[in-house]
């Protein structure tokens, strides 16, 4: 019975969000609650001399203070994901020891009794660093002038190939070929809510509590107990409010360890959060790959091979993520399309800038603008219309399921599975009006020249093996669901409590989704990779069946019945010639009377992933003067299977589509040449804003519908960024073609534009 | 360093207090008045998500030292709530899914506010360009101009009468 | 990212503040708009914030016969909101559209904003291509000094610590005056990559009286004369205008930042220069396009 899957209903969540209700980890305040402020290296590499807190430790109002040694009992911070053979030689300790590596790694810790003296201490630390010189890029890496790691005695992680087919055949026979560099620059996801912990050790029941945590609460606070030298059982992790996770937040960080050592070590609860301009140093940064890749193709445009060598800058450190940034950036170049023979050469290494970790589209925004790039270039060269070219080459629906092939050392391929990629690019293309566009390409309109330009992909979700929910009947006759999957502002509790209702035949208002707390659930997995609507919505559904069996069980129990004289129907207990036996409130007193907790477990497990996929068009005007660019249509659409809730998914799409054109034009995190970072505060470090591009549209729809899932759904929450850099820059590359103007990297800003068109100018000129 | 006694109203309630004059507006909401639907997001003065009104004027509290609010008339998130109805501001932004994370909200509904409050006919560009002080990074901004161009017509109604 | 501490003051007169402003390391304070930034940066630590946003001797907008007085606390929405300035100083109303954004403008002052001498902001480049004056007061007396004298380097002005911007006064503004305003921001509201500010009076087609001035592009607001000799006297004609620009180029070298490299900025300067001419000479007198 399906009611309310499907709708666009106003978000739950809502309420208490638009009265200022929520609460967020700064809300949390706690009796005797302290704070704690975090002193960070000023410059960029440096053997450490000396860190002297006495005086801080004198200051009044400060409760105490830390420094490298202090913090010995404290493990390296694990590994998660995309354990690439050589990353993990090259984990960070949650703070500096000897040495420093990055411009924000944290030093020293001061605890006061409020945020601004816990500052004013920080200025009292006595520190003196030896400085090193910096790596900074591939060459200064590659060629080292001084390790970050001596122990490793190369600052490259990890270097793996890997191929598909026959690329020496492919080069042969191909009448076409074109090799070009690519980069893509260093950027980051900036939710608007910074980081923030709270800890609180209870000595008497030897437990610890922690809000702030996300993403992945399980994994968290298994190794944050392991770090601490504590049980599982004596570490929770409780949900809060969350402004925006996008990949970035909810993996461990060093605060993540420091915060509640120190909490259980001065015998006070402990609050941190973090300010912006910590933020900007200390909160995973991404993107930042560059690639040589050269295609292959036959005088008809199809695409014989694709080689190609992904250099993936990390930062000083290998996080949580291990490789998965060039990982996937390698991985995603096929995209949608059918490439006979493939062999990328990744090299993955450290420099002495923040370390990278996800964000949303790993990999993807950068892989798909390398990819789009080179072929447009080819499609330009050989004669071919842009939209011709990829219809010729995207994997047609009966090809389907597809693999692409062992293109990841340490999984198994990717198979996508349902799709019709074609009829995307079609709808994108009526919408944006290409037909019209593409003969404006490079033409001269009132000084700015216009062009349009295309981006196809795929995106995959549901990974994470597992996920488990928790469903349970309270005293007052109403559902309580317990996920593991936290909300991060994605519109997941509306979702399952959509699901949730639709399963149980009951009205939304009588179910109240709960964020994901491990107090609540014995394991869960977690939110990440647009996984929340597959394996949570999935194990929401499992759970919500087994307790329809439970809660007729104890019905029988109640009634002295047996169990298959009984059903669930119309929101209650009935006999089968449909007298209501018993409502959920009634059940509820018979349980409370019994001292019984009516509830059940569900959960939802498979390896197998989904893939969404689309395509992305955009239109823009070009001042050469002045190099910049106006975005005067943007187009995307994605098939996402099934689409829970309509408006939240669109909501998804519209707002990962304005996050990646501010990652094309504006988002940008700048180091000189001796990793001093200089993007410290939002008013260098640019994003988009209400004026910067007011027309987008976009449609997310359900055509094909998952087959490895039993809802069919599809992830919503990456593919409206996955494909922008990809459709922009080919826009702009459109426009300026007759300028001869070359684009190659990332970001689109003005004085970037401007150069090209330049350099162009000048080659021309002395050619 | 002395704190100052200051005297306000905040949501219509009289608020007397003495404080450090460095701690700014935002932080007497929701430290010293646990008003914590004002966010802060960057405490220097680009994100917005403070914002407040004082005095009819919408202001970013992380810009405002709390001693130089004193004697004046503040609103925050918490009061624009008829009781336990939604203001037809709130309501739109519901309607409309003007929010997803809800952090940068309470910054943008009060600066809407403030705006409908002075301007209840603005075309969609003054309301872009008065929104482009707001960073959202969530919504695109698309719904939220939605929601305050139908939230508009309920001020319009309000000042005919 | 919270300020070091200080004492504040709030001296209900100008004889007070001006005595509190002797204090050592005091500061004065308005909107706090610019400054409150630096502080919770901890770019600086001021001991004695002197809050003068309630003497009522530093309010209001003034129009002379021959000149308009802007009190240093008229805030941004007062210049935007004041109907007579919008027909009398049409230059100064458009140029203040582009600064900062909605909130900060509810706040900021004409005060504040000069004596905090942003390169990049657009009322010190309005206040030296309109030749301001800026009136300054200390317990030692009152001294005028011109917009072109008054901001020195970046972030740095003549004031010394015991003065305190009174008022900023503007030659009036006749209404058939050519004018164009042109900056290049990345984003509406943002500091500006470069500007030019550009006004003319016009005699038998001729131009007399060029005010040129260029901002965004040097440690001050510059008023660039050589520019205006190419203009003076001649009509404003398009080979005037390439001559124009091309003198710009050669005089201003623009600096380097992370956000723009000097030659970008060479260029975008030149645009907006050629822009604004344009746009002056073509528009009707007295207005822009």
């Amino acid at each position: 019975m399906n009611t309310f899957v499907g709708l666009p209903l106003e978000r739950l969540e809502d309420n208490r969000l638009l009265r200022g209700k929520a609460t967020f980890v700064d809300d949390i305040m706690l009796e005797g609650m302290v704070y704690m402020a975090i002193l960070r290296s000023p410059v960029a590499h440096g053997r450490i001399v000396r860190v002297d807190l006495t005086r801080a430790r004198e200051m009044d109002g400060v409760v105490a203070a830390f420094g490298g040694s202090d913090f010995d009992a404290l493990p390296k911070i694990p590994l998660r994901l995309a354990p690439v053979e050589g990353v993990a030689r090259f984990l960070q300790r949650p703070i500096a020891r000897d040495k420093v590596r990055f411009v924000g790694e944290p030093m020293a810790v001061v605890i006061a009794t409020t945020p601004e003296l816990a500052e004013d201490a920080l200025e009292l630390i006595e520190i003196e660093i030896d400085p090193l010189p910096a790596v900074v890029d591939w060459t200064t890496a590659s060629a080292p002038s001084a390790l970050l790691f001596e122990e490793n005695n190369t600052n490259v992680t990890a270097r793996y190939t890997v191929c598909e087919g026959d690329m020496t055949k492919a080069f042969t026979a191909a009448t076409y070929t074109r090799r070009e560099v690519f980069y893509c620059h260093r950027h980051t996801a900036l939710p608007m809510e910074t980081r923030g912990l709270v800890a609180a050790w209870n000595e008497t029941e030897s437990r610890m509590r922690i809000w702030g945590s996300t993403k992945v609460l399980w994994f968290n606070r298994k190794a944050t107990a392991e770090a601490l030298g504590l049980e599982l059982d004596q570490v929770h992790m409780l949900g809060t409010d969350i402004g925006g996770g996008f990949g970035v937040r909810g993996e461990i960080y060093p605060e993540d360890f420091l915060v509640p050592f120190v909490a259980r070590k001065i015998g006070r609860p402990v609050k941190w959060i973090e300010d912006r301009r910590e933020h900007l140093m200390a909160t995973n940064h991404s993107r930042e790959i560059s690639c040589d890749l050269e295609i292959a193709c036959s005088r008809e445009g199809l695409i014989l091979g694709l080689r190609g060598i992904v250099y993936g800058d990390m930062g000083a450190y290998t996080r949580t993520n291990g490789g998965i940034v060039p990982v996937r950036a390698a991985q995603f170049l096929i995209g949608p399309y059918r490439i006979p023979a493939l062999e990328f050469d990744v090299a993955i290494f450290v420099s002495n800038k923040t370390p990278v970790g996800t964000y949303r589209g790993p990999g993807r925004f950068e892989a798909n603008f390398f990819r789009e790039r080179l072929m447009d270039m080819a499609a330009n060269d050989l004669g071919i219309d842009a939209a011709d070219f990829r219809r010729i080459n995207l994997i047609r629906e009966d090809e389907l399921p597809y693999s692409t092939g062992k293109l990841v050392p340490y999984e198994k391929p990717f198979i996508y599975d349902t799709g019709n990629y074609q009829a995307a690019l079609e709808r994108v293309l009526e919408a944006i009006g290409y037909d019209r566009l593409r003969d404006l390409n490079g033409q001269e309109i009132d000084g700015r020249r216009h062009g349009v330009g295309l981006t196809c992909f795929v995106e995959c979700s549901g990974g994470g093996a597992k996920e488990n929910s928790r469903v349970v009947l309270e005293n007052d006759g109403t559902i309580s669901v317990h996920t593991g999957c936290s909300m991060i502002g994605q519109g997941l509790e509306t979702a399952l409590t959509q699901l949730a209702a639709d399963t149980l035949g009951i009205q939304m208002s009588h179910i109240r989704v709960h964020n994901a707390s491990t107090e609540d659930l014995d394991e869960g997995f977690g939110t990440f990779a647009s996984r929340g609507a597959i394996k949570g919505g999935n194990a929401v559904v499992d759970g919500v069946k087994n307790f329809i069996e439970e809660i007729t069980r104890f019905a029988s129990e109640v009634i002295g019945r047996a169990a298959n004289d009984l059903q669930w129907k119309n929101c209650a207990i009935t006999a089968h010639d449909g007298t209501v036996l018993y409502d959920l409130p009634e059940l509820a007193k018979h349980a409370a009377a019994r001292q019984r907790v009516v509830e059940a477990n569900g959960s939802y497990l498979s390896t197998d992933l989904t893939f969404s996929y689309g395509a992305h068009a955009a239109y823009v005007a070009v001042d050469p003067r002045t190099g910049a660019v106006e975005v005067l249509d943007y187009y995307a659409a994605e098939d996402i299977g099934v689409a829970i809730n309509p408006m939240v998914v669109h909501g998804q799409l519209i707002g990962a589509i304005v996050q990646g054109l501010g990652g094309a034009f504006l988002d940008h995190l700048i180091y000189d040449k001796d990793g001093q970072f200089l993007t410290g505060t939002l008013a260098d470090y640019l994003v988009p804003t209400a004026t910067d591009f007011p027309k987008v549209r976009g449609e997310s729809y359900g055509e094909k519908l998952a087959s490895t899932n039993p809802l069919g759904v599809k992830g919503a929450g990456e593919g409206g960024i996955v494909g922008v850099a990809g459709a922009v820059a080919n826009a702009v590359a459109a426009a300026l073609r007759p300028i001869d103007v070359k684009i190659t990297s990332l970001p689109l800003s003005p004085p970037r534009i401007w150069n090209s068109i330049t350099d162009a100018a000048n080659q021309v000129s002395s050619s | 360093m002395t704190d100052v006694a200051i005297g306000l109203t905040v949501n219509g309630q009289p608020v007397e207090v003495s404080i450090e004059p460095r701690l700014t507006l935002a932080t007497l909401l929701r430290r010293h008045l646990r008003l914590t639907g004002t966010h802060i997001g960057c405490e220097h003065g680009v994100c917005g998500a403070c914002t407040v009104i004082v005095d009819g004027d919408a202001v970013r509290s992380c810009l405002v030292f709390a001693v130089q609010a004193d004697g004046t008339e503040v609103t925050t998130i918490e009061g624009l709530a008829r009781g336990e109805d939604l203001s037809p501001l709130q309501a739109a932004f519901q309607k409309h899914h003007a929010l997803q994370c809800g952090f940068c909200t309470p910054g943008i509904l009060t600066t809407m506010h403030a705006l409908l409050n002075e301007e209840p006919n603005p075309s969609e560009d003054r309301i872009r360009d008065v929104l482009s002080g707001n960073i959202c990074r969530c919504t695109g901004y698309l719904p939220i101009v939605e929601a305050v161009l139908e939230a508009a017509a309920a001020y319009r109604k309000e000042a005919r009468s | 990212m919270k300020p070091a501490p200080f004492e504040y003051a709030r001296p209900g007169t100008l004889a007070e503040a001006l005595s509190f402003l002797t204090v050592d390391d005091a500061k004065p304070i308005a909107g706090g708009q610019s400054l409150i930034p630096l502080l919770a940066l901890r770019m600086a630590a001021p001991k004695l914030l002197v809050d003068i946003s309630r003497i009522a001797e530093l309010k209001g907008v003034e129009f002379g016969s021959d000149y308009i007085k802007l009190g240093a606390l008229t805030r941004w929405c007062d210049v935007l909101k004041n109907p007579q300035l919008a027909v009398q100083h049409p230059l100064i109303v458009e140029a203040i559209g582009h600064t900062a954004h909605y909130q900060i403008r509810n706040r900021g002052t004409v005060g504040g904003s000069c004596s905090h001498a942003d390169p990049s902001a657009e009322m010190p480049a309005v206040a030296v291509t309109c030749e301001a004056q800026f009136e300054i007061k200390s317990l030692r007396g009152t001294r005028i000094v011109p917009a072109d004298e008054f901001f020195t380097s970046v972030l740095t002005t003549t004031l010394e610590p015991d003065e305190l911007l009174i008022s900023i006064r503007l030659p009036s503004w006749p209404s058939d005056r050519r004018y164009a305003f042109q900056e290049f921001a990345r984003r509406v509201g943002d500091f500006a990559m470069a500007g030019c500010v550009v006004f003319w009076d016009e005699e038998d087609g001729c131009c007399v009286n060029p005010h040129v001035g260029v901002f965004g592009v040097a440690d001050t607001p510059i008023r660039v004369r050589d520019v205006e000799e190419v203009l003076v006297n001649r009509p404003v004609t398009t080979n005037v205008i390439v001559e124009a620009v091309s003198t710009l180029q050669r005089i201003v070298i623009p600096l380097d930042d992370i956000h723009a490299p000097s030659a970008y900025r060479s260029a975008l300067l030149g645009v907006l220069l050629e822009r604004a001419l344009l746009s002056a000479s073509s528009c009707q007198r007295g207005q822009t396009a």
